[in-house]
């Protein structure tokens, strides 16, 4: 192991805003922080980082009170402070922006933003007050809200921005930023370091933890790795790079890229033409998207969360109504059929939330296995099933992707998030599929994982299987696609592929702009 | 084994608790607890003629438990028990006293049919409106519960109405009605207490090793990830709905083939209600099921001798709510469970 | 043609109205203690049973003391302890909610009917015990039409609509009522906000207990001045109905239980036209018609009328 510490000048208490001293926390069977120290000068942007339970989620929590630490000591300022809930970390000035945003949906931005710390007028909730205040800290620090508009009908920026307002709504000096980026577009995330380098410039202090190593190396001054509960890694920014954090990160060289056979799709397996989904509330999510997918080929589909990705693979599964527009499977018109026939026809499904859609967590893993074709031989003779049959191939299946532990009877539910997906994937390729849908397939998973469905993935595609990736991590996409569609509000901005194409110009059509006018626009510079 | 002391832990302690408060109860109005449960056991199994007694009220109970127990593990929580079994036993009732002409091998099981397809689809009802729109079965079955008895009352005092006295309806032919197996005093047991047991071992083999028996498991469990795996929820739905329905509705034939022979306002008497204490005592497993039926069927029988004590048989409602009530929120349970093998 | 005129002719009796307004003023209080049980994320089916104790404790401290206000007041104390039975099962245990109110209601029905006999010597219902007076409103009661339906009516209808108000006040314009709604919706941003959760359900919940013993009281030193077995009669259910109907608003919740009564008053008045001369037993078939009305509309208005998104679910860290 090849820990990284750095010497800092010793410096007084007072010279930090935040001091994680020796902190311990343990749940259940894990130990998600060992003793871990961290130190965060006034002023600085400072970044934690480390894989998916690597122990940063847990650190920011003690941080902000939602737990107590089981041992060590927290420091705000040179003052020992001890939090019985998030209010007294707030009271310390501490405001957090949450990965997972903390907003009520069916309320206004400036009653969620008050919310808690409601100012009032006899009785009553001054409502007009909430409002004006709001409108004040939105225009001093450039952060543009609809102070009126429901949560759930502004767009996920504006949300967050909302999410900032929380905290300096309540005076906080300390912000802690968790994940932010996971939701934006590259340029968004350029505008939120505009905002993250204002905030610093009017005297905060920001902690910024992302597993993200180039927005790292933008945006922070000093840098934390954690690894296993632990901190393997100080660093400060202009004196490292991305493969010396890595390497703290994950213990090991990682490798960054797989290597891929060269794209030779056969015949197309499966298609979508002009299709119009409407989403739970009844607003049009996919509008008019049409694309192919050959096999033998990995087709991605890019684009921040939210813009009808969700939809539109319910809607080719079958578990969402097509009301416009047809979806062909090997010539088949299969718009709005049960996900039975679908399967069937050999189409499989990777879903997103695997814990909501894929797996039953009560069931024993060998139940969870044959989902899907458990009516079907050798696993059913008419009406019963083949206990025994069911068993054996479980025994198989978890043997060949390396599922642990390796005990059949085990509930769904107990088994860890990588061996849960590990589970989903072994049973959705060996059923054998001709067409493959995969949604967001390493989510929360650590690098190990990571690479394991990676590896998957690719073996499908050069065993002739045609697959449709769709995912928020851009790096997965590129990596991983032989071509990309980037989708915005229902639509395909263009189609790329990857090694003719950039980040920044994905980033631009992320952000709505279309393929022509970023190309067009750059043959008018040129001339 | 642990496991299945584990398992029984929860009811087990749940109607030791509920006994204890009733015993609270009985004391609050003047009246001795131990005396009461006393005459509760001996009302029970104190005599041969107490034992019968108690079969033939556990026999209906077998059934409703496994109703809502059915129920309970397809996602479903079907309160109207009570309904379907009334409609069944009506149903069963309108055509059963026509069968004089049939002989028993087939009046016994045509009835036994009309039955169960009049609690089935009564329950489907409230399935199909869950499955299509979303309704809470709980508050449709409810109000078909309160519907059953306004029918039944409308059709045993008008169409059907026979005789004097308390509202029913004409008998059924004897054709129609169950061998006994078991006679003493005045007590028959009727073959209705094995009817239940076959359909306890029925709900085992359907639930365990069927693929219908799988579906119907993995919509209680998780309807998206089951519509994710290409069953249909919908389609579940109704029929999990139909064979507790259908349960229920065999409960109410039973108890009008093998003991009234004929259908009165009091046939369902709360049977349907006592389903749910006797579901969730079994952890909603027909071995369980049984003896919770036997259980309830106990204290329902040995109320009566308590009643001329003057503790009333109501006192036996309290205990199945207070069983329901901690199963329910079964980690009061264990809770008290875990403190106690922390100290042991 | 004479069938016709003499339908018509309900609607203008002013008895039609005020039979409405009384059946209705049940509900109201009952669909109102779902809205202030469920908008804090508690599913409460226990209202059937809360109902059904207040209408019993107020007739037995009537009895006692003599005074119809203390039965009131002893039966808001009853609800009050059922309901706290019902938030700690569902919000300390984190147990079935839906499990644990039919718990409720059995338990209600099974004191009730136990107590009978001790407390009053006889099973099935008790002798009149006292009643609670209509009221005159001087002035009002001459007005024409008005007069004869508002005019000289039970207070507790005033009371009802006075508590759909208070309701509507603090749900939507303080910050308890703020506080309230966040935490229906998102439990957990409100708890990362400091708002205590579990103590605004234990809030939401009593508040439930305490209208649905009103109601209670109503149908039994209200309305008839006795207790009858069962009788709240499934009003708790149509009071859920008129909820979600009212889309968990205390003002839609009140129009929604208006139309119920208005059904019920329809349906009561139909029965006693001498136009249309009906069987004795045929009387019952029309009695299910309040059941299978809410049948319908809870199967046509659940998919477009949206729960608190948290609805029935316990809040755990």
């Amino acid at each position: 192991m090849d820990d990284l510490k750095k010497d800092f000048k010793q410096e007084r208490h007072e010279d930090y805003a935040v001091e994680l001293i020796e902190i311990t926390k343990k749940f259940p069977g894990v130990l998600a922080n060992d003793r871990v120290t961290v130190k965060i000068k006034k002023g600085e942007v400072h970044a934690i980082v480390g894989e998916n339970g690597a122990g940063k989620s847990t650190l920011m929590n003690q941080l902000y009170g939602l737990y107590r630490p089981d041992s060590g000591e927290i420091r705000i300022f040179g003052q020992k402070k001890v939090f019985n809930g998030p209010r007294d970390a707030i009271k310390a000035g501490i405001g957090m922006v949450h990965q997972h945003f903390m907003l009520v949906d069916t309320l206004t931005v400036a009653e969620n933003v008050v919310l808690g710390n409601e100012p009032v007028k006899g009785l009553n909730f001054d409502l007009k007050k909430a409002r004006q205040e709001v409108r004040e800290l939105s225009e001093k620090y450039g952060l543009y809200v609809d102070v009126d508009a429901k949560i759930e009908d502004i767009p996920v920026g504006m949300q967050q921005r909302v999410e900032i307002i929380k905290t300096l709504y309540r005076g906080a000096s300390i912000i802690i930023l968790d994940e932010p980026t996971a939701v934006l577009t590259p340029q968004e995330v350029e505008e939120l370091f505009v905002i993250m380098r204002n905030l610093q410039k009017s005297g905060k202090t920001l902690l910024f933890i992302s597993h993200k190593l180039n927005e790292v190396m933008e945006i922070s001054d000093r840098i934390t790795v954690m690894r296993g509960g632990k901190v393997t890694g100080e660093l400060i920014t202009k004196d490292t790079n991305e493969r010396e954090i890595a390497r703290a990160m994950v213990g090991r060289d990682v490798v960054l890229k797989l290597d891929k056979a060269p794209h030779k799709p056969k015949e197309v397996v499966f298609e979508v033409k002009d299709l119009w989904v409407k989403d739970n509330r009844h607003l049009d999510a996919v509008r008019g998207v049409s694309l192919q997918v050959r096999k033998g080929e990995v087709v991605g589909i890019a684009g921040v969360a939210g813009n009808g990705q969700s939809e539109l693979v319910e809607a080719i599964t079958g578990l969402r109504k097509v009301e416009k527009g047809e979806i062909i499977f090997e010539g088949k018109n299969v718009t709005n059929k049960h996900p039975r026939i679908l399967r069937e026809m050999g189409m499989t499904h990777i879903a997103e939330d695997r814990l909501k859609h894929a797996l039953i967590k009560p069931f024993p893993a060998y139940y969870n296995v044959v989902l899907g074709r458990h009516y079907k031989r050798p696993f059913a003779n008419g009406a019963f099933l083949n206990h025994k049959e069911i068993k054996r191939y479980t025994t198989e299946l978890m043997e060949e992707f390396d599922v642990r532990p390796r005990i059949i009877e085990h509930l769904g539910g107990n088994f860890s998030g990588g061996n849960q997906q590990k589970l989903v994937v072994g049973r959705e390729i060996k059923a054998g599929p001709k067409f493959m849908v995969v949604a967001q397939p390493t989510r929360g998973l650590d690098v190990g994982a990571i690479e394991f469905i990676h590896r998957q993935i690719l073996k499908m595609r050069e065993q002739d299987l045609g697959i449709l990736l769709i995912s928020m991590e851009l790096e997965e996409i590129f990596s991983l696609s032989d071509r990309i569609l980037v989708m915005y509000e229902g639509q395909i901005m263009g189609e790329v592929k990857p090694e003719e194409t950039t980040i920044e110009e994905v980033g631009l059509m992320m952000a709505g702009k279309r393929l022509e006018e970023i190309r067009g626009g750059r043959n008018e510079e040129n001339n | 084994m642990k496991k299945i002391i584990e398992s029984i832990a929860v009811p087990v302690i749940s109607v030791v608790i509920a006994l204890l408060i009733s015993a609270l109860i009985i004391l609050a109005i003047g009246k001795n607890p131990i005396e009461a449960y006393g005459k509760l056991i001996h009302g029970a199994f104190g005599s041969q003629q107490a034992i019968i007694d108690t079969l033939i009220k556990t026999t209906p109970l077998i059934l409703t438990g496994l109703a809502v127990g059915f129920g309970f593990r397809a996602g479903v929580f079907n309160i109207g028990a009570e309904g379907q079994m009334a409609m069944g036993a009506l149903m069963a009732a309108v055509f059963a006293s026509n069968f004089g002409g049939l002989p028993p091998a087939v009046a016994i099981p045509l009835t036994m049919l009309i039955g169960m397809l009049a609690g089935a689809g009564w329950a489907a009802i409230a399935g199909f409106l869950k499955a299509k729109t979303g309704a809470h079965e709980v508050v449709t079955t409810i109000m078909l519960n309160w519907t059953t008895t306004y029918i039944a009352s409308f059709v045993i005092t008008g169409p059907l109405a026979t005789g004097s006295g308390t509202p029913k309806s004409p008998e059924i032919s004897t054709s129609a009605q169950l061998p006994i197996l078991m006679r003493v005093g005045a007590m028959e047991l009727s073959a209705g207490i094995i009817i239940s047991i076959v359909a306890a071992i029925f709900m085992y083999v359907f639930l365990s090793k069927t693929t219908t028996g799988y579906e119907i498991k993995a919509v209680g469990f998780n309807p998206y990830a089951a519509e994710y795996g290409g069953i249909s929820v919908a389609k579940n739905i109704v029929l999990a709905m139909a064979i507790s329905g259908a349960l229920a509705g065999l409960a109410g034939v039973t108890e009008l083939m093998g003991v009234h022979h004929r259908f009165l306002g009091e046939l369902s008497g709360g049977k349907g209600f006592d389903g749910i204490s006797i579901a969730l005592i079994g952890q909603n497993n027909p071995i369980g099921i049984i003896f919770a039926a036997l259980l309830i069927g106990a204290l329902r029988t040995g109320s009566n001798e308590m009643q001329f004590m003057g503790v009333s048989k109501y006192i036996v409602i309290i205990v199945q709510a207070i069983v329901i009530f901690l199963v329910a929120a079964d980690r009061i349970v264990k809770a008290i469970y875990a403190r106690k093998k922390v100290k042991a | 043609m004479r069938i016709l005129s003499a339908i018509l002719s309900i609607f203008i009796n002013p008895q039609f109205y005020k039979i409405a307004l009384t059946a209705a003023t049940p509900l109201i209080f009952a669909s109102l203690g779902g809205v202030f049980s469920e908008i804090t994320g508690v599913v409460n089916i226990a209202l059937e049973g809360i109902i059904l104790m207040g209408a019993f404790t107020s007739v037995v401290f009537t009895y006692f003391t003599g005074n119809v206000w203390i039965g009131v007041l002893m039966a808001i104390v009853s609800g009050i302890l059922l309901a706290l039975l019902h938030a700690w099962g569902s919000i300390k245990w984190a147990g079935n909610q839906v499990v644990l109110g039919t718990a409720i209601i059995l338990l209600s029905q099974g004191l009730t009917g136990f107590l009978m006999e001790p407390i009053f010597g006889q099973p099935g219902q008790t002798n009149f015990v006292g009643k609670i007076d209509e009221i005159t409103i001087p002035g009002l009661v001459d007005v024409p039409f008005i007069g004869q339906i508002i005019g000289e009516i039970s207070p507790f209808v005033y009371i009802a609509f006075g508590c759909v108000f208070f309701g509507w006040w603090l749900i939507y314009k303080t910050k308890l009522g703020l506080r309230m709604r966040s935490v229906g919706e998102n439990p957990e941003a409100a708890d990362t906000l400091g708002v205590n959760v579990h103590a605004i359900r234990y809030f939401g919940v009593i508040m439930s207990g305490v209208f649905a013993s009103l109601a209670g009281a109503y149908l039994s030193v209200g309305e008839i001045g006795q207790f009858k077995e069962l009788m709240s009669g499934g009003r708790g259910f149509i009071g859920l109905a008129a909820m979600i109907i009212g889309k968990w608003n205390p003002i839609g919740a009140m129009f929604a239980s208006l139309f119920f009564g208005i059904f019920g008053a329809f349906s009561n008045q139909l029965q006693s036209l001498q136009e249309i001369t009906v069987a004795s037993n045929v009387k019952s078939l029309f009695d299910t018609i309040p059941f299978i009305l809410t049948i319908i509309v809870v199967a046509g208005f659940v998919g477009k009328s949206r729960p608190p998104a948290a609805d029935g679910v316990p809040y755990e860290k």
